[in-house]
């Protein structure tokens, strides 16, 4: 008996980082501390106020669907999905039915196997579309059963939502698609996807296929878990969620009373997911054309535009990194991954020192160590790809050994070196520090020679053949030389004993 | 008669060359509101203070010689489905009792831009769900013209308003007829623009797809100028339309020439009171004596628009309407345990009987099992409608037609009967559903003294030709001076 399969489906909810909501002027901002403040007749659904379509949103939607690889509709429109909460003022929330702007599409994921190997899986979507974001019910948590409060800041939001085939085998791999959903869009400019304030968040249909005896299987019932929103609420739910329902199938050996779908929550604090409402509460929308939003309908020059408007997708970048400039899986991986500034400041210090692998090194230890330690992004670092390049350049040529490199480094970090241009700094941090290799290879054969005719011994064991014996050698040169770059004394040593 | 009655271009010329202000002008309609509105019922609130600050402000800046609005001065009453800043609008529902909007709707925003006085809000059906303005929360509204009778609706408030003489002008909006048919009722103009003409922004939505706001007044030209006011683009309104607005005013003398009308016999068939067919048919002969041809034309499925509307409509009521729950604004009742009663007790204590049939009626089309067959085939029988009609205006430049079946009704005489109530919707409903322009204009009265409408309808964004179409009438009759005689009143 094989054991049982694990179906996941997805939907990510992304709000789109535009500057304004979707339907009216109001500033679309996180801000939970003046609750209602970005608020105007549309979005508190007053009597008479009307929607008006975000252009914005719609081009940012139109470039998701697109690096999705979806099908963008020739004809879209908008839906009226009916249902009462106090966070839904029209008591209707404008969505997307039948028609959604884009349809299928996939993400490809690399996943790595118990074994370790990483494999590339591939996650078809169903659909993607544009709604907007409900309201916040805050509840009186001080349990004295204080009156509740709906803060509107967020209804209204551009809401993109993402919604995969069950193509996803395991917790893990759920997590890796929305990890690299998350840096997709975050690529494209479409959401800053930043999770504590909600602009990433999931709700995900799980359920499992188990093998009977008789070569058979048997399907538990679909569960919805809502609300995941962090990397680990999603891997950890549903872990959870799996392990209840196989538990769940042993008890019931298979035999279901209630097999409706099942909404169910996620309490992080106690690792548990819990049954939130069954079928007797499931609603009927009433969807129906919204007849405030004239359907839309895209021309293909306007698709055109918003495709050249699209940039490589992390993973296209990846794999280039490792193609193209040699890196390891490891390190494209960790540079891609930090985000399109930080890839692309890698990308613009290998091209232009010339040396890809050392570039790589440098940026996903001294400069990432230091973004961290700093709590800065990219776009902030004191050092810009071209003052790296130039370091790294300078060692490379052998002007600085890796070490002094590093102090010109953190002297730049600390603004040292004066105001002129980098290579000035640079120039001048060297001579305050004395860093210059001993490049001049006069001064650096005067040195040599003293050193052999101080070794006579080991000089002699490395012309007969004993390698081993030049490591003293050099040794001693770098102590005496201060700064030379072990490389040149090294080939300098050979081409004087083994001419 | 007071000044009151004057047609709306006559009091502008007084006002511009000073034989009147307009401060005497809003005394005066206020003075008539507080003589006879007791009795008529036109209005749901009176802005005496603002309406004279306003007044007295222009009369200031006109004397300044400062440049002035198209309507400087002249009062006007606004339907009170038209949100209003610092205003109450109630709809004509307890829900909204007490509501002051935080602002105002895109043609009360035209208003003030054309130094109009608003004078006050006007009584309607119950968010706008009704033939009579007799399912307002806050009583009827009679036509001046005989109290015990309905001003028809739902825009009753403001066509008895304008007949009262309470204002030279008023606002309406009309998404089955609710111009139309109280302008008849009442014996004034009433002009329903084309869908997207006027921007729908801070109009309290009915059914979103059908409702327009329109004019009032007591002729052709006062309503050319209004409409001129209130139409043009507005970008916070998606379904309205970026097309420049003609001078209806300037081109109002010039008849159409060779003016064709059509008229589809199924109008003049069951169900329709002699006296407005008789009427109706002499209007016909107004025009064929000014040379205009009258031919029948087919509009095969006009005989399904009632039924098409009354799944239309009520399903964008539903959903409109949803948001009136008791959280935000509006009603809340005190008597709920949780959320769901909260909700349930609020709506339950607060809409009337309509509305509530409406949001039923409604919510039963749009559920899951029913759309198809309900709202999916009510749109598509919309779309046989419209082409009915574009095919139709390829032969004719207006198609003539009675606006009601009958002259207004005795108060109470259809409440106890939706049905018979909505199919007296029959002949104005169509435009709505086509989103055509239409007008009903003055043309005669019955015995006892009801007045009775013409309707005109046109191609979309023909109401320059429609309002030329309705003036050539106007010339030739004068139906459009009567004023009624209101008890009491001691200038008549």
């Amino acid at each position: 008996m094989t054991s049982p399969t694990t179906i996941i489906g997805l939907e990510v909810h992304v709000q789109l980082q535009t500057r304004t909501k979707i339907f009216c002027g109001c500033a679309n901002r996180f801000n939970p501390d003046e609750p209602n403040v970005q608020t105007c007749p549309v979005c508190l659904g007053l009597p008479g106020a009307l929607p008006v379509m975000n252009r914005r949103a719609l081009e940012l939607s139109v470039r998701a669907g697109l690096a999705l690889s979806g099908t963008i509709a020739d004809l879209t429109k908008w839906d009226r999905k009916q249902y009462y909460y106090p966070d839904l003022p029209k008591a209707y929330q404008i969505s997307q039915y039948d028609l959604p702007f884009c349809q299928g599409g996939h993400l490809d994921v690399d996943v790595e196997q118990d074994d370790g190997e990483i494999e590339s899986r591939r996650i078809r979507l169903i659909r993607v579309h544009l709604e907007e974001d409900a309201g916040k019910n805050l509840h009186d948590e001080s349990g004295r059963g204080g009156e509740s409060r709906v803060d509107l800041n967020r209804a209204g939001t551009p809401l993109l939502e993402i919604v995969s085939e069950p193509d996803i085998g395991s917790a893990t791999e759920a997590r890796r698609y929305l990890e690299e959903i998350r840096l997709l869009m975050i690529y494209l400019g479409v959401s800053d996807c930043n999770m504590q304030e909600g602009s990433l968040r999931c709700d995900a249909n799980v359920n499992l296929e188990i093998p009977t005896a008789d070569d058979e299987s048997i399907r538990t019932p679909i569960v919805e878990v809502k609300n995941l929103n962090s990397f680990r609420g999603v891997e950890a739910a549903l872990i959870h969620e799996i392990a209840r329902q196989q538990q769940e199938f042993e008890q019931c050996g298979g035999v279901y009373t209630d097999t409706a779908k099942q909404t169910r929550g996620w309490d992080a604090d106690r690792g548990v997911t819990f049954a939130q409402r069954g079928k007797e509460e499931a609603s009927d929308y009433r969807y129906f054309p919204d007849p405030d939003l004239l359907p839309v309908s895209f021309s293909d020059e306007w698709i055109e535009l918003q495709r050249a408007e699209l940039c490589e997708p992390p993973a296209d970048r990846r794999r280039r990194f490792v193609s193209e400039l040699e890196l390891s899986d490891y390190d494209a991986g960790v540079l891609v991954d930090q985000g399109r500034e930080t890839a692309d400041y890698f990308e613009a210090v290998a091209t232009a020192c010339g040396d890809a692998k050392r570039a790589a090194n440098w940026v996903t230890q001294d400069v990432l160590r230091e973004l961290n330690e700093r709590q800065e992004t990219i776009g902030n670092f004191p050092i810009d790809a071209q003052g790296l390049a130039t370091l790294l350049g300078m060692i490379t040529s052998g002007e600085l050994t890796t070490r002094s490199g590093r102090e010109v480094f953190s002297s730049l970090m600390d603004r040292k070196g004066g105001d002129g241009s980098i290579a000035e700094r640079i120039a001048n941090i060297v001579e305050e520090c004395g860093l210059s290799a001993v490049a001049d290879s006069g001064a650096l054969e005067t040195v040599i020679d003293a050193v052999i005719s101080r070794n006579e011994k080991a000089a002699e064991d490395f012309r007969g053949g004993k390698d081993a014996a030049i490591g003293k050698l050099i040794g001693e040169v770098m102590r005496e030389a201060g700064g030379a770059d072990p490389n040149v004394v090294r080939e300098t040593l050979i081409a004087r004993l083994r001419p | 008669m007071t000044a009151c009655h004057e047609p709306a271009s006559v009091l502008i010329e007084r006002l511009s060359n000073g034989e009147t202000t307009s401060l005497d002008l809003t005394e005066a309609c206020l003075s008539e509101i507080a003589s006879h509105d007791g009795a008529v019922g036109a209005f749901l609130h009176v802005a005496c203070d603002s309406a004279r600050q306003a007044a007295e402000s222009i009369d200031r800046r006109r004397a300044a010689g400062e440049p002035l609005g198209r309507l400087a001065g002249l009062p006007v009453a606004v339907k009170d489905v038209l949100v209003t800043r610092d205003q109450p609008t109630t709809c004509g529902s307890r829900m909204l009792e007490g509501w002051i909007p935080p602002y105002d709707a895109h043609t009360v925003e035209k208003l003030r831009d054309a130094d109009a006085v608003l004078i006050g809000k006007t009584n309607m059906d119950e968010f706008a769900m009704g033939s009579t303005t007799e399912n307002s929360a806050f009583g009827p509204t009679r036509t001046p013209w005989q109290l015990d009778c309905v001003a028809g609706g739902s825009s009753g408030g403001s066509a008895a308003a304008v007949s009262a003489g309470f204002a030279p002008l008023a606002v309406g909006s009309d998404t089955g007829g609710s111009i139309r048919q109280p302008a008849s009722f009442c014996g004034v103009v009433g002009l329903k623009p084309t869908y997207g003409r006027v921007s729908r922004y801070g109009l309290v939505a009915y059914a979103s797809s059908l409702d327009q706001v329109g004019p009032f007044a007591r002729d052709v030209t006062g309503a050319a100028l209004l409409l001129e006011v209130l139409a043009g683009h507005d970008r916070r309104d998606g379904t309205s339309v970026d097309q420049p607005v003609p001078s209806y005013g300037e081109q109002l003398e010039q008849p159409v020439e060779g003016l064709r009308i059509g008229i589809c016999p199924e109008h003049f068939g069951e169900g329709l009171d002699p006296e407005v067919r008789e009427t109706v048919e002499r209007a016909l002969d107004v025009y064929r004596s000014l040379g205009a041809a009258v031919e029948e034309i087919a509009l095969p499925h006009a005989r399904f628009a009632v039924a098409c509307y009354y799944l239309v409509a009520p399903s964008e009521a539903s959903s409109n309407l949803a948001r009136y729950d008791g959280i935000h604004y509006g009603r809340r009742t005190d008597d709920h345990d949780g959320l769901i009663e909260m909700y349930s007790n609020s709506r339950g204590a607060a809409f009337g009987t309509e509305v509530k049939r409406r949001i039923m009626l409604g919510t039963y089309a749009l559920s899951a099992g029913y759309y198809d067959a309900y709202y999916l085939k009510a749109q598509k029988v919309r779309r046989l409608i419209q082409q009915d009609y574009s095919q139709a205006f390829a032969d004719v430049d207006v198609i003539a037609s009675p606006v009601a079946p009958t002259p207004a009704v005795r108060l109470g005489q259809l409440t106890d009967d939706p049905l018979q109530m909505y199919l007296a919707d029959t002949y104005t409903i169509s435009a709505n559903l086509a989103g055509l322009p239409g007008i009903s204009i003055p043309a005669g009265f019955s015995q006892d003294g009801r007045p009775i409408g013409l309707q005109l309808l046109a191609n979309s964004f023909t109401e320059d030709r429609l309002l030329r179409a309705a003036a050539m009438h106007e010339r030739e009759t004068d139906w459009h001076l009567a004023t009624p005689t209101l008890s009491g009143d001691a200038s008549s």
